[in-house]
């Protein structure tokens, strides 16, 4: 019995808790790339960056606030510099719509054209905030770093494995939760979420029923400005923020909206979490788990994993296509809100 | 190929830009210049020629190049037969494994009638297939890893002359292009562009972790090449004399015979590395010339027409009975095998295979800015496109620096924020590459040099 516990803090510590927390921030983000599919209808390689430009805001008013000693005590500083961060994000989201995707949508250019376009937006950002913060990597989790370390949690239980809980992991399942509460409670309850849908769902009947089309774009971008700016923050929260990584994290990011269904936001969540679990339980050795559950002689010799930890990213790719040719419109067949 | 008016003024501009940068920053800059400019130009027709043409859209610019540097590896390095020896009939019989497991796939596909027991019966025997596979795989790729990992731990090449290497770079980028297009080809516009640039990515990291193909993120150094080498020119009578020629009015004026003799030494040494790159150039023009002259011939045949028509109208094309998905399959696979000869090229340029320099950002979007900007459809204007976009690339740097130092003249000189942009210049490269795209794509949504409408 005591190894079959063991067994289960094992997965527990590297499996289940590491994949919600980095499930969560994918969820965030493909949420913010379906918005941005459903109601201004392209797919915005630029999202990458605008959840690094939230951080990289977030961070500067973290220094900013860590230099006046203020500070949340045992929570990091990040939360209080937050608001101002999702601020600038939305700022940013905005002007680029302003100046740039508005001219295409008035125009009604096809889907690749802006995608195109999205791209041009991304190298700006880009280089906006290499030239102001460079491309080094910066820490700014401050605050008690472990909630629970792996020695208090073995002399409390008196199991042989331990299960660490970083502060960081817990603060982003409850900002998503919280987060993710509150859009859905937007979407399906307030007028203007309904408008919302309806916009995306038909365009001109849309607007044929007198709902106004830029308060609509504005409000995506408010809360896609928000949920990139979250997301961004707080991956760089749980793993240290560095500009180019967030480029990589576009693609897993797409992969999680296709696959839960591009344009569905149920969808997105649950891609986002279908593709971190896949990531990480593909890549985990198992050796350890099984150590507890099978007896001595059974003992597997090997890693007992199925791909090495290198191929981690390959690994939402090769959902991505496979769930593109078995289900082209992805698991909760998308299209609308 | 008559070029008109317009035409004639960007390829005048661009010819005299390098001679202002040869006369300015030297000779040796404007040749590595002009180097990567002509091997941009080819990639940049590679992707025209597939987004064009036919409006079939590829983002995995990045793999395919990856795929046409392995190419170059795997042709010239010499074969390390050691690692043959212990690994080769493990990787034999993986490979045939896998043949054979694919084969039961297809059978499996073809002969079970119910959709849910085929999928179940094959989820099964590909499960127990790559366990199998992967046990003499695994056993194998160590062991040859294990053969002197300091220089070697892989399988080597073909020990050919590299320059066969830009033929087996198309080919092999074609292949891959071919399995990818079969699976991928179906899908919308902008989906095709996230999974092609998803899949270059899974191509990228196969060559960065199996060490055993191309020694991975150990790099291969030292591939031959298909110039003379600096030092063997400098050793030779012939080039000798050549430079004493050349520079004949110069050394006639020098009395001294020491002193004669040092400049001659000093000269030789130039010239040799010009020399070197001057043969690169030439061989690199003479591939671009011919690219270039197919891929016009193939754009005005009634084959180009066809493509102009399914890009245009799908519907329309596909009511005239042509086969829509094959073309686009057929356009496809040419326009990654030209991309793919372009990667041989590079990397055998550089001379080493480093598969962590393959960069989305460098390699991908970068080569799409240059086909928007010189307008796609037109191979001059994708050539154009290449080449200003290299240009710009390389040269917004020291014009950076040089704009920062006069927009910061009257600031202390230790000021803060003219070294963190001082610091920054690098990245202002990015910044104008948004800027040229999105100010293209508004403006002048067809490109520098817009494709010719032909009214035949």
């Amino acid at each position: 019995m005591v190894d079959f516990i063991n067994s289960i803090v094992v997965l527990l510590n590297f499996v289940i808790i590491p994949g919600l927390s980095y499930g969560s921030q994918l969820a965030l983000g493909a949420l913010g790339v379906t918005f941005v599919y459903a109601i201004l209808r392209f797919a915005n390689f630029a999202h990458g960056e605008l959840m690094s430009f939230g951080a990289m805001i977030t961070i500067l008013f973290t220094w900013f606030f860590q230099s006046q000693n203020i500070g949340l005590g045992i929570l990091p500083t990040a939360l209080i510099a937050l608001p101002f961060g999702i601020l600038a994000t939305i700022g940013l989201g905005l002007l680029s719509d302003k100046f740039v995707f508005k001219y295409y949508r008035t125009q009604k250019s096809v889907p690749v054209v802006l995608a195109m376009v999205s791209i041009g937006v991304m190298f700006v950002v880009n280089a906006i905030i290499r030239i102001i913060v460079g491309t080094e990597t910066i820490k700014f989790s401050d605050g008690q770093k472990f909630i629970m370390k792996a020695k208090q949690f073995k002399l409390m239980t008196g199991l042989n494995e331990g299960l660490a809980l970083k502060s960081s992991q817990v603060i982003t399942i409850l900002i998503t939760i919280v987060l993710l509460t509150f859009t859905f409670w937007f979407l399906q309850k307030t007028k203007t979420g309904k408008s919302m849908r309806a916009f995306s769902d038909n365009e001109d009947l849309a607007l044929l029923s007198g709902i106004n089309p830029d308060r609509v774009v504005f409000i995506t971008w408010f809360i896609v400005g928000t949920l990139a700016c979250v997301a961004g923050t707080l991956y760089g929260l749980d793993k240290s923020y560095k500009p180019i990584i967030y480029l990589n994290l576009v693609l897993p990011i797409f992969a999680s909206a296709i696959v839960g269904g591009i344009g569905s936001p149920f969808g997105a969540v649950v891609g986002g979490y279908v593709i971190a679990f896949s990531e990480i339980m593909v890549t985990y050795a198992y050796k350890k788990f099984f150590k507890y559950l099978l007896p001595e002689n059974l003992e597997p010799s090997s890693l007992v994993q199925l791909l090495s930890t290198d191929y981690k990213f390959a690994v939402s790719f090769t959902i991505l296509v496979i769930v593109l040719l078995i289900r082209p419109s992805g698991i909760f067949r998308g299209k609308v809100l | 190929m008559r070029f008109d008016k317009y035409e004639w003024t960007a390829i005048s501009i661009m010819v005299s830009l390098f001679i202002i940068v040869g006369f300015v920053q030297g000779w040796s800059v404007s040749l590595v210049i002009l180097n990567m400019c002509i091997i941009s130009a080819i990639m940049t027709m590679g992707v025209n020629i597939s987004w064009g043409y036919a409006g079939v859209i590829n983002f995995g610019v990045m793999g395919f190049l990856a795929i046409g540097g392995l190419a170059a590896v795997l042709v010239s390095y010499p074969p390390i037969k050691e690692a043959w020896h212990v690994g080769g009939s493990g990787l034999g019989i993986s490979f045939v494994l896998l043949i054979g497991l694919v084969i039961a796939v297809y059978f499996i596909n073809k002969l079970v009638e119910k959709k849910s027991h085929k999928y179940w019966l094959n989820g099964l025997v590909i499960f127990f297939g790559v366990i199998i596979i992967r046990y003499f795989f695994l056993n194998a790729t160590s062991k040859i890893e294990e053969v002197d990992p300091a220089l070697a731990g892989f399988l080597g090449g073909a020990n050919l002359p590299i320059i066969f290497s830009w033929a087996v770079g198309g080919f092999f980028a074609g292949g891959v292009a071919f399995l990818i297009g079969k699976v991928a080809l179906g899908l919308r516009s902008d989906y095709l562009a996230i999974v092609t640039l998803g899949i270059s990515e899974i191509v990228v990291s196969v060559l960065k972790h199996e060490e055993w193909l191309s020694r991975g993120v150990k790099n291969v150094i030292g591939l031959k090449r298909p110039v003379p080498y600096e030092i063997n020119l400098q050793a030779s009578d012939w080039f000798i004399n050549m430079v004493t020629w050349f520079n004949s009015s110069k050394l006639n004026q020098i009395i001294d015979p020491d002193q004669k003799q040092e400049i001659l030494n000093n000269l030789i040494i130039d010239s040799s590395s010009l020399f070197v790159k001057l043969n690169y150039a030439i061989l690199f023009f003479i591939v671009m010339i011919v690219i270039y002259y197919f891929a016009n011939k193939a754009q005005i045949s009634p084959w180009g027409r066809m493509m102009r028509a399914i890009r245009d109208n799908e519907v329309s094309a596909n009511a005239m009975g042509k086969d829509i998905v094959k073309q686009h399959l057929i356009i496809f696979v040419i326009g990654a095998a030209i991309v793919g000869v372009a990667g041989a090229m590079l990397v055998t340029l550089d001379g080493l295979f480093t598969p962590s320099g393959y960069r989305p950002l460098r390699f991908t979007f970068i080569i799409w800015i240059m086909v928007i900007v010189g307008g796609s459809g037109n191979n001059l204007g994708a050539i154009f496109g290449g080449f200003v976009i290299w240009f710009a690339w390389i040269e917004v740097a020291p014009l950076t620096t040089f704009l920062i130092e006069i927009f910061t003249s009257g600031m202390d000189p230790q000021n803060a924020i003219r070294l963190h942009l001082l610091d920054s210049v690098p990245y202002f490269r990015y910044l104008l590459m948004g800027m040229v795209l999105l100010l293209i794509l508004r403006y002048r949504p067809k490109g520098i040099i817009p494709e010719k409408v032909r009214h035949s």
